[in-house]
C-alpha cells in the first residue's frame, strides 16, 4: 500500500550523521494548571520523515506551536539549521525555512489555487500581480513534486486531498526546507494517504525534512524514519521506525499495554429495526439500508460524501425529499426528532460540542437532556434529586471523569465529554442507536472503553448504525460495512470481506463490484 | 420621459451613492460589514459646508470632509476590529450619532436650525458638465477594480476578508488591512458627503443624506462588492432618483416621488435574495 521506496540500507534517510535541521532543547511551557511541555528535546535530521506522536494533550501541538513561532517557550532553545532562533511569529519561522500544514487547512476558498499559493509572495509585473507567472510557478512546482493540481481552479471547489496539495505547494513556493504536517491524513482515503507519503518521500529525497504530527500508527510505521513519543508533556520514547512495533509505540503513548485494532466477534442479528429505502435528501441519493437488532452496521467513507447528511436525515434534523424510513415498523420518514426518539431512536452526533451537548450547562443537566420528559420529572416539573441521581449513576457506569456533576460540560476533556454523550444516549436503551465518529479526537484508552460499550449495547440486542472515518474502527466493530461515495451507498460488505484495500477502493469511488446487495437494501 | 437629460441627472444623483458604496465594498471585501456609511457621509456634508464657509475654499471643504469622515470611521475600526464589537450595532450607532452631532453643530456653529443656506457659501464648480468629484468617483471605480483584482494589496485584502486566520499564518495582518479598508471607506464617504453638500446642492440641512448611505449599503450587496457591480447598482438608484424628480414635474406628489429610490431598493433586494436562494438551492 505504501509507495515503493528503497529500503533504507541503514541510514539512507535521516542518517545519524546527516546535519540537524531542527533541534529543540529543554523546551518547557506551562499553561495555568498544566505543564504542556516539560524539558522536551527533539532532534530532527535533514532528509528524514520524523513522526511526533502522542495522545491528545500530550503536548505535540504546544511543541509545534513553539517551533513555528506561535508560542514562546518558558525555557529552552530552538535551533534551525544550527542557528539559535527566537521566532516572534510564523512569518519569522517561514523566513527561516520552516513551513506548516495545519490540520484545519488555512486556505482561501474563493481564490484560485495560484492565488492561494503565491499569497503574500506574489510575483509582480508593473506593480501588479503577475498572474501568468503565478500560474507557471504553480505548474512547475506541481510537476516537480508530483502534486498535480489545476492552478486556475477555485480552492473551494476542490476535494480535500487536492487542497492539501495546495497547502504543500504554498510552502514549497516559499522555499520551505522543513515541512511540519499536523495530522495530514485525517481527511484522506488510504490511497490518498499513500500518495501523500510518496510526495513526502520525494521531498526528503531532495534534502528537505518532514515532521509529521500524528496519532495514526500505521502511517508512522510505514512512512517515517524516526519516532518521538510524547506523554504528559515529556518525551517518553525515541525510536527508529525500522526497529519498533505498533504495540511498542502505543504502549509508550498510553503508558500501558494496549490491544490495538481489536476485531470484535460478530453479533447475532435478529429482526429488522431500521429500514431505509430510496432515501434522498440534500447530498444523499437513493440510499437503502437495513439495520437489525443485535447488529452494528458501519458506514465508511471519506468525510463529505453524504454520511453526515444521511444520519441527520435519519435523526430528523434534515428534511427527506424522497424515500421511506421505518423504525420498528413505524413510518418515521417525516417525523420530528422528538417523535423519532419516542419511536426508539438514540443519537450520538458527530459534533459533540455544538450538537451533542450544551457546553455551558452542567454535567448533570447534560446527562438529563432527553431523559427530562420521562424518568426525571413529576407532572412536567424536573425533580432535582432524580436529576442528580441519574447523573451520578451514569458518571459511574460510563467512567466519566468530572470533579462534580455540577461543573460545566465545557470543563471536561474531549474523551470525557464523549463518554458523557455516549452514556446519555445508551441509557435510553433505545432499539436503534445512530452514532457518528464515536472516537474522533479521543485517546486510545477511552477508545477501547467506548468500543466495549458499543459492543455490549449490540450484544444486548440493540441495533447500531455507526458512521466513522476511521477504517480500523469500522472494521473492528461493524458486522456489515456500507461505503458511501458522492452521496450514494456504493458498496456493502460482510465483516469478513471488509478488508482495508477493498474499503479504500470503494471509498475512492472505485468499488470493484457495483454492490447489487446495497441496492436491494443490503 | 426617458431621454439624455434623465441620464445626465441620474449620473449626478448617483455620485454620492457610488463613492459611499465603493467604500462599503472595500470593507465588505476585508470582512467588515459597514453600515455606518450614512453617518460618515453626513459628517462629510457638514464638514464640507463649514470648511468652505469659513475658508472660502470648497476644495478645502472637500479635503476636510474626507479627513473628518475618516476620523469618524475610526469608531468602526476600533470598535469592530480591535475591540471585536458587533459591526452592525456600531454602524447604527454611528448613523444616529451623526444626525445628532451635525444638528447640534449646525445650531452652535451657524446658529440656525434645519438648514444653513447662504449665497456666499461656495460650492464646487463643474468641469466639463460634471462635478470634479463625479469624475473622481468614476476614476475610483477603475482604480478599485484594478486594485482589488490585480494588485497584491487587493489579493491580500480579499484573503483577509475571507479567512483572516489563513492570512495571519502567512504573515499578513488582518487588523492592518481591515483598518485600511475602513479608513478608505471613511475618506470615500467624506467625498460623497462633500459632493452632496457642495456639488448636488450648496447647503447643509439636518439629515440631508436622507438614506443615501443605506442605499449604498444595498448597492454593495446588489453589486456583490465588485466595483463594477457597485457602479451598476448605484446607476440603478441614480436613475430612480432622477425619475422621481421627473415624475414630480408631471404632477405626482413629492412624497410619493421621493420614495422612488427606496422602492427600487426594496424591489432589488427581493429579487436578489430570491435569485440567491435559487442558486444556492441548486448548488447544494
Amino acid at each position: 500500500m505504501t509507495p515503493p521506496r528503497p529500503e533504507p540500507a541503514d541510514d539512507a534517510h535521516g542518517a545519524h550523521d546527516a546535519p540537524v535541521s531542527v533541534e529543540l532543547t529543554g523546551i518547557t511551557k506551562e499553561f495555568p494548571g498544566t505543564l504542556a511541555n516539560d524539558r522536551v528535546d527533539l532532534t530532527v535530521r535533514r532528509g528524514e520523515i520524523h513522526a511526533l506522536m502522542g495522545e491528545n494533550g500530550a503536548g505535540k501541538s504546544t511543541l509545534m506551536s513553539i517551533l513555528y513561532g506561535m508560542l514562546r517557550p518558558d525555557a529552552g532553545t530552538v535551533r534551525v539549521d544550527g542557528r539559535e532562533v527566537a521566532f516572534a511569529s510564523p512569518g519569522d519561522a517561514m523566513a527561516a525555512g520552516l513551513g506548516m500544514v495545519h490540520q484545519s487547512f488555512k486556505l482561501f476558498d474563493s481564490l484560485t489555487v495560484a492565488e492561494n499559493v503565491v499569497y503574500r509572495a506574489e510575483p509582480r509585473r508593473y506593480g501588479l500581480v503577475d498572474r501568468a507567472a503565478a500560474r507557471r510557478r504553480v505548474t512547475e512546482l506541481a510537476a516537480a513534486h508530483g502534486l498535480s493540481v489545476d492552478p486556475d481552479a477555485r480552492v473551494g471547489d476542490l476535494p480535500v486531498g487536492v487542497r492539501q496539495r495546495v497547502e504543500i505547494l504554498k510552502l514549497l513556493h516559499r522555499g520551505a526546507r522543513t515541512l511540519i504536517l499536523d495530522e495530514p491524513t485525517a481527511v484522506l482515503t488510504p490511497a490518498e494517504a499513500d500518495a501523500l507519503f510518496g510526495v513526502l518521500r520525494s521531498l526528503t529525497d531532495e534534502g528537505r525534512t518532514v515532521i509529521l504530527v500524528t496519532h495514526k500508527l500505521r502511517e508512522v510505521l510505514e512512512g517515517s524514519d524516526n519516532v518521538t513519543v510524547l506523554r504528559d508533556g515529556r518525551v517518553v520514547a525515541r525510536l527508529r521506525t525500522a526497529d519498533t512495533t505498533a504495540d511498542e509505540i502505543a504502549s509508550a503513548m498510553t503508558g500501558r499495554a494496549v490491544e490495538l485494532d481489536r476485531v470484535h466477534a460478530p453479533g447475532s442479528p435478529g429482526d429488522e429495526v431500521l429500514t431505509v429505502s430510496g432515501l434522498a435528501t440534500d447530498g444523499v441519493r437513493d440510499a437503502g439500508l437495513t439495520v437489525r437488532a443485535g447488529e452494528i452496521v458501519g458506514i465508511a467513507g471519506v468525510a463529505g460524501n453524504g454520511q453526515s447528511e444521511l444520519v441527520e436525515a435519519l435523526a430528523g434534523l434534515r428534511a427527506v425529499t424522497a424515500g421511506r424510513v421505518t423504525l420498528s415498523g413505524h413510518d418515521i420518514t417525516h417525523a420530528s426528532a422528538a417523535r423519532r426518539r419516542l419511536a426508539g431512536l438514540a443519537y450520538v452526533p458527530e459534533d459533540r460540542h455544538a450538537v451533542g451537548t450544551a457546553p455551558a450547562a452542567s454535567v448533570a443537566d447534560n446527562l438529563a437532556m432527553g431523559h427530562h420528559r420521562t424518568a426525571l420529572s413529576r407532572k412536567g416539573v424536573l425533580a432535582p434529586k432524580a436529576v442528580r441521581e441519574h447523573a451520578r449513576a451514569l458518571i459511574g457506569r460510563f467512567g466519566v471523569k468530572a470533579s462534580s456533576p455540577q461543573v460545566a460540560a465545557s470543563a471536561l476533556s474531549g474523551g470525557n465529554l464523549q463518554k458523557l454523550l455516549i452514556g446519555r444516549e445508551l441509557a435510553h436503551e433505545a432499539p436503534l442507536l445512530l452514532v457518528e465518529q464515536p472516537t474522533r479526537g479521543v485517546d486510545i484508552g477511552a477508545v477501547q472503553h467506548i468500543h466495549d460499550q458499543l459492543i455490549a449495547y449490540r450484544d444486548a440486542g440493540h441495533a447500531v448504525l455507526l458512521v466513522s472515518a476511521e477504517l480500523s474502527e469500522i472494521r473492528g466493530l461493524a458486522d456489515r460495512v456500507l461505503v458511501m461515495y458522492e452521496g450514494r451507498i456504493v458498496a456493502s460488505y460482510p465483516k469478513n470481506e471488509a478488508d482495508e484495500r477493498t474499503l479504500g477502493l470503494a471509498m475512492a469511488g472505485a468499488a470493484p463490484d457495483p454492490a447489487p446487495s446495497a441496492r436491494k437494501g443490503a | 420621459m426617458f431621454d439624455s437629460d434623465l441620464v445626465l441627472s441620474a449620473l449626478r444623483a448617483l455620485t454620492p451613492i457610488l463613492l459611499a458604496a465603493l467604500g462599503g465594498a472595500l470593507c465588505e471585501r476585508a470582512g467588515v460589514f459597514n453600515i455606518g456609511l450614512e453617518g460618515m457621509m453626513l459628517m462629510g456634508c457638514f464638514t464640507a459646508v463649514a470648511t468652505s464657509w469659513f475658508t472660502g475654499s470648497p476644495w478645502l471643504g472637500v479635503l476636510a470632509a474626507a479627513l473628518a469622515a475618516a476620523a469618524y470611521s475610526l469608531i468602526l475600526a476600533v470598535g469592530a476590529v480591535t475591540l471585536k464589537g458587533d459591526a452592525v450595532v456600531l454602524g447604527v450607532a454611528m448613523n444616529l450619532l451623526a444626525v445628532g452631532l451635525t444638528s447640534f453643530l449646525l445650531r452652535t456653529v451657524f446658529g440656525v436650525q434645519g438648514t444653513f443656506d447662504d449665497p456666499d457659501l461656495l460650492g464646487l464648480t463643474e468641469i466639463a458638465g460634471f462635478s470634479p468629484l463625479t469624475w473622481l468617483s468614476w476614476a475610483a471605480v477603475g482604480v478599485a477594480a484594478v486594485l482589488l483584482s490585480r494588485h497584491a494589496w487587493g489579493l491580500r485584502l480579499r484573503g483577509v476578508g475571507e479567512a483572516p486566520d489563513a492570512a495571519a499564518t502567512l504573515g499578513v495582518s488582518p487588523t492592518k488591512y481591515k483598518y485600511g479598508a475602513v479608513l478608505v471607506s471613511g475618506v470615500l464617504c467624506g467625498l460623497a458627503g462633500a459632493q452632496l453638500a457642495l456639488g448636488n446642492v450648496t447647503l447643509f440641512s439636518e439629515n440631508m443624506t436622507a438614506g443615501r448611505g443605506w442605499i449604498a449599503v444595498v448597492a454593495v450587496m446588489l453589486g456583490r462588492a465588485l466595483p463594477l457591480g457597485v457602479l451598476l447598482a448605484a446607476l440603478l438608484f441614480g436613475l430612480a432618483e432622477a425619475a422621481g424628480f421627473r415624475l414630480q414635474g408631471l404632477g405626482l406628489p413629492q412624497q410619493a416621488t421621493d420614495a422612488a429610490p427606496y422602492v427600487v431598493t426594496l424591489i432589488a433586494l427581493f429579487l436578489t435574495t430570491a435569485r440567491r436562494r435559487r442558486t444556492t438551492g441548486a448548488s447544494a
